[in-house]
């Protein structure tokens, strides 16, 4: 696999000026990676963090020579990538696994493309199996075992290949925290102590403590098109302590990375709803969530400015979730962002306090002053004759800008809105959104 | 800890060591082989058109009759299994083709099965002249169209939708075309093939009794089976041998139920993609059989080695094949106008010489006669779907709420679905001649006799899924009589019911050719519809009405089926799932 002839190169993977370019219906093409270059170092974990729909996935994709970039070039230990290349394992986020396969039939399955001999198919399988800690389950079948258990085999697939490079897409993110946190802890266990012959691990993350935990280096994507917005250097030695100050300023950075525009990290411009356009991919934020962590905000012991880490952990927010919300109360102009604090404004402040129909009323004001998207439906709706016009024609303006399920789920989020501050009525059999009040 | 199926992952010599079970085995291999070479020889035997085959009504001669049929069977499953691969797999990989195949499909799905026959015999017959091959042939060919398009319908639809991180993971792991072909599609779209095939099987065996007795141009030939002998039991008014041959069908249909489907079933549960659902694995004795004799082990340790061998030839051809994707967009545009382009031209091309042998052959007032004689039949499979939902949603409804009870029925009721309805007609006929009812109305029902078992089948499937949680709400808020089926259980058995009639709708259409001109001796009851028009223009070899007569069929189906089924269907898909 390797060449021994000629010295080791330092370079695992470079990519360099990728680009990813989707045909839309009206064949403009929408760009979702604007030349991103990137190398992956020997004996490096390099974690790559970005909001949902930033690209991140893709660009793993392309690496992987699964996805063909529009333009660059991916290489591998020198050699160009275009389909995927030996060497290179992934493990994924819905783990992948064939149903109707045993945990050994899934082990064995790569070596068995590779038409490895079925004796030392099975014997590699088995070493594999029992470095994961899943010995006494070759038998058993993927749907037989926790979520913990199952990705556990897809790692085991991915190593039982002797991977150079291993390829993580958000491998702990469909666990819960704590079977998220062992299976975690053993990987990093068996990277340290060399027990795997993977030289280096790319692991896509929405999770920023996780990132910080596993990676040497943090790569942030901006979105819409995904570009490296920072890449963020993480100096603390193995094994890392979550409350350690060095830990949490690096959590209190990417944190600010990930809500704010570019130009914003300090936090002092506030709320950028002029800014944005129709086509801005909205955060699904749920209201009740929303209201729920403005309140907590607004009370002791935080009284209106808390760290953000420590206002996710008290209220039992996930990263991912966070992110979300922080982004829509930014958007709405409830509160700020800055190195890592959060703060409400007076707006945001006097939404905690209101009862259910006055909130009601001051989050229609802002959503339509700040959500160019809301204040369009809003005018159309005003000026057509009949109050009425269907979903389908904005729709289409949103695909303009978004890929079809994502157009789909920014109107979702739109019509959920809109529908709590009474701005407009949505018929879901008709698919017809209107003025009326059902 | 539930009973795995499968090949079990033990060492040699345990795998030697016999069982108690390959006492049972061993004679039932052996016995099959020396069987099936048998009846396979029988079908080779020389034959000249005209020749009368002598179909005894002894009953001693039943279990021969039986094996013949079974095999004609059998053989046509394996025909649809290989076709349907092929073509599913075909419309699923490719772009261009899928523009052609799935209409194409979707036609042929409307074509009604004994119009193949019709069509084919004679070409079969002229493919081996001097010997029965012919016929056998034609009359396979009418079962596997009545199986075919299904399976293929269900296995295309599965090749689409294979999830995609599966699909990324074995290109991930470098699996070939064809070892992810057999590793990852085909197991995928494994529980809904099996249980496609044995809906399939179930409408087969309808077929199999009506293509045993092919007409060409006033020839009757028999094959010999139970189809045949039912035949000649019509002719001859001989009540007693259409029992006998009643009695024989049960037998070999519970026989295939037992031995092929259930064990198929079942095994099939292990490639579903979520949980297993704990009431659905019921080992069938005759898989714990086939899963603990040790010959079976030894030939599936057989099939593997033969496969993967396979595997690594394929590998060493795969470099080569990823590279053909080089082809720049514009090309790729052009190719596929032009690919259009000539489709198009084609059904032009087709629609003009249509339309020639219209005007040539038979004329414009037979088109109108024949469109109006499909209108009769129209509505009689619409009344008789509405009829089949008013007795059997209220008696399906009833037995869904009583699960223990559902659970036990429901292998029944499939099995009144598989048997042939046409082996009851005499019977009916026979009451219709002695009561003198009106053949034009009292015939309809025998179009449904088979096929209304799928609404009552799905009723209950449907019923059973209902929340449990639904029926205590209704109860706590006193929803009763009416306000419950109107706002519970109408809605919530929707979707299952339309799924039900399309199946019961379709099959009564084909149905019609049968069951519009029935004989009793030398007594013959008809019915004025297309059906009839049909099966009269077959026995005279009439070939352009014939041809008309299937065209008009063919087209009442996809009409009705694109009016009314599709509708309900997307109804019930938008709205009123469940989950």
């Amino acid at each position: 696999m390797r060449n021994l002839t000629s010295p080791l190169p330092q370079r695992l993977i470079a990519a360099s000026s990728i680009t990813k370019t989707y045909q839309t219906p009206d064949h403009s093409g929408r760009l979702v990676i604007d030349h991103i270059d990137f190398a992956l170092a020997e004996g490096e974990i390099v974690a790559i963090l970005g909001k949902s729909g930033s690209g991140k996935s893709t660009f793993l994709r392309i690496l992987a020579g699964l996805t063909p970039p529009s333009s660059g070039v991916v290489e591998y230990r020198g050699r160009t990538v275009n389909s995927p290349a030996q060497g290179i394992a992934m493990v994924f986020q819905t783990f992948a696994l064939f149903p109707w396969l045993t945990v050994l039939g899934n082990v064995e399955l790569g070596l068995e493309a590779q038409g490895v001999a079925r004796a030392e198919r099975r014997q590699r399988a088995i070493a594999a199996i029992d470095l994961i800690g899943l010995d006494g389950f070759e038998s058993a079948y993927p749907k037989e075992l926790s979520g913990g258990m199952r990705q556990r085999v897809g790692f085991a697939r991915a190593l039982v290949v002797n991977p150079d490079v291993l390829l993580l897409d958000e491998p702990f993110s469909a666990l819960d925290v704590l079977t998220a946190e062992t299976l975690r802890g053993d990987i990093i266990d068996l990277w340290s102590a060399h027990r795997i012959p993977t030289r280096g691990i790319i692991i896509v993350s929405h999770n920023i403590e996780e990132a910080v935990e596993l990676a040497d280096r943090i790569i942030v994507f901006g979105s819409d098109p995904a570009t490296i917005r920072a890449d963020i250097p993480v100096p603390i030695a193995r094994p890392r302590d979550w409350s350690s100050a060095a830990f949490r300023r690096i959590v209190d950075e990417v944190y600010t990375l990930l809500t704010t525009v570019p130009g914003h990290e300090g936090g002092k411009r506030g709320p950028r709803g002029e800014t944005i356009e129709i086509g801005y991919r909205l955060p699904d934020a749920s209201i009740q969530q929303l209201a729920g962590l403005l309140e907590a905000l607004v009370a002791p012991p935080y009284n209106g400015r808390a760290d953000v880490p420590q206002l996710a952990d008290s209220e039992h927010v996930s990263t991912e979730d966070m992110v979300v919300l922080l982004e829509t109360l930014q958007l709405l102009g409830f509160a700020t962002v800055g190195g890592g604090d959060i703060e409400a404004t007076p707006a945001g402040r006097t939404f905690a306090a209101a009862d259910l129909l006055h909130r009601k009323q001051i989050f229609a004001e802002h959503i339509r002053r700040s959500v160019p998207l809301v204040a369009h439906i809003r005018k159309v709706l005003d000026e057509r004759p009949g109050h009425a016009a269907p979903e389908a024609r904005f729709l289409a303006e949103l695909e303009d800008h978004l890929s079809e399920e994502e157009a789909q789920r920014v109107l979702e989020t739109v019509i959920n809105w809109g529908r709590y501050a009474e701005l407009f009525a949505y018929d879901y059999d008709s698919g017809v959104l209107s003025l009326e009040n059902p | 800890m539930p009973q795995r199926w499968g090949v079990p992952f033990v060492a040699w010599p345990q795998r030697l060591r016999p069982s108690y079970w390959d006492g049972v085995a061993l004679p039932l291999v052996i016995g099959a082989i020396v069987l099936i070479g048998w009846a396979s020889r029988q079908m080779n035997v020389p034959y000249r058109p005209g020749e009368a085959l002598p179909i005894s009504l002894d009953p001693a001669l039943l279990p021969e009759y039986g094996l013949r049929t079974v095999l004609r069977m059998v053989l046509a499953l394996v025909v649809s299994l290989v076709f349907s691969l092929a073509y599913a797999a075909a419309a699923a990989k490719s772009r261009r083709l899928e523009k052609l195949l799935v209409p194409i499909l979707d036609v042929l799905q409307s074509v009604p099965i004994l119009g193949f026959l019709s069509i084919t015999v004679t070409g079969f017959v002229a493919l081996f002249p001097g010997s029965l091959l012919g016929y056998e042939c034609a009359a396979i060919f009418a079962i596997f169209t009545s199986q075919a398009w299904n399976m293929t319908f269900s296995l295309y639809q599965s090749f689409s939708s294979v999830p995609y991180d599966l699909r990324e993971a074995a290109r991930m792991y470098h699996l070939s075309a064809w070892q992810s072909f057999w590793q990852l599609e085909v197991p995928f779209a494994m529980p809904q093939l099996v249980w496609n095939m044995m809906m399939s099987v179930s409408g087969g065996w309808f077929f199999v009794v009506a293509s045993e007795a092919i007409s060409v141009a006033g020839n009757t030939v028999l094959l010999p089976g139970i189809g045949s002998y039912i035949s000649v039991a019509i002719d001859q008014r001989d009540l007693h041998a259409v029992l006998y041959a009643i009695l024989a069908m049960l037998v070999l249909i519970l026989g295939y139920d037992q031995l092929l489907f259930r064990p198929l079933l079942a095994w099939s549960q292990r490639f579903k993609l979520g949980e297993i659902n704990e009431e659905e694995v019921e080992a069938p004795w005759f898989l714990v059989m086939l899963q603990r004799a040790h010959i079976f082990r030894l030939v599936s340790f057989a099939a593997d080695g033969i496969a993967s061998a396979v595997s690594r030839l394929t590998r060493s051809g795969r470099a080569g094949a990823r590279e053909r994707r080089a082809m720049p967009p514009w090309c790729r545009a052009v190719l596929n106008r032009v690919w259009v382009g000539a489709l198009g031209a084609a059904a032009l091309g087709a629609l003009y010489y249509i339309y020639l042998f219209v005007r040539v052959e038979v004329g414009w007032s037979e088109v109108g006669y024949v469109v109006f004689l499909g209108a009769l039949t129209l509505v009689r499979v619409f009344t008789l779907i509405v009829l089949a939902a008013l007795i059997w949603v209220p008696i399906g409804v009833w037995i869904g709420l009583r699960p223990p009870l559902a659970h036990k029925v429901q292998p029944w009721i499939q099995f009144l679905a598989a048997f042939p309805a046409n082996l009851f007609f005499p019977i009916a006929v026979s009451a219709i001649v002695a009561l003198r009812l009106n053949p034009e109305i009292w015939l309809s029902p025998l179009m449904i006799l088979g096929t209304q078992w799928y609404i009552l089948f799905n009723v209950i499937a449907g019923m059973l899924a209902v929340p449990n949680d639904y029926q205590l709400v209704a109860g706590n808020l006193g929803v009763r009589r009416w306000l419950w089926w109107r706002r519970l259980v109408l809605p919530a058995i929707f979707p299952a019911f339309v799924t039900g009639a399309i199946t019961a709708s379709g099959g009564s259409w084909n149905a019609s050719i049968v069951s519009e001109i029935v004989k009793w001796g030398d007594t013959t009851l008809t019915a004025h519809g297309i059906g009839a028009y049909i099966a009269v223009e077959t026995e005279k070899g009439d070939f352009p009405r014939l041809a008309l007569g299937i065209t008009v069929l063919c087209l009442y189906v996809l009409v009705f089926n694109r009016l009314v089924w599709r509708r309900l269907y997307n109804l019930a898909e938008e709205r009123l799932r469940l989950d």
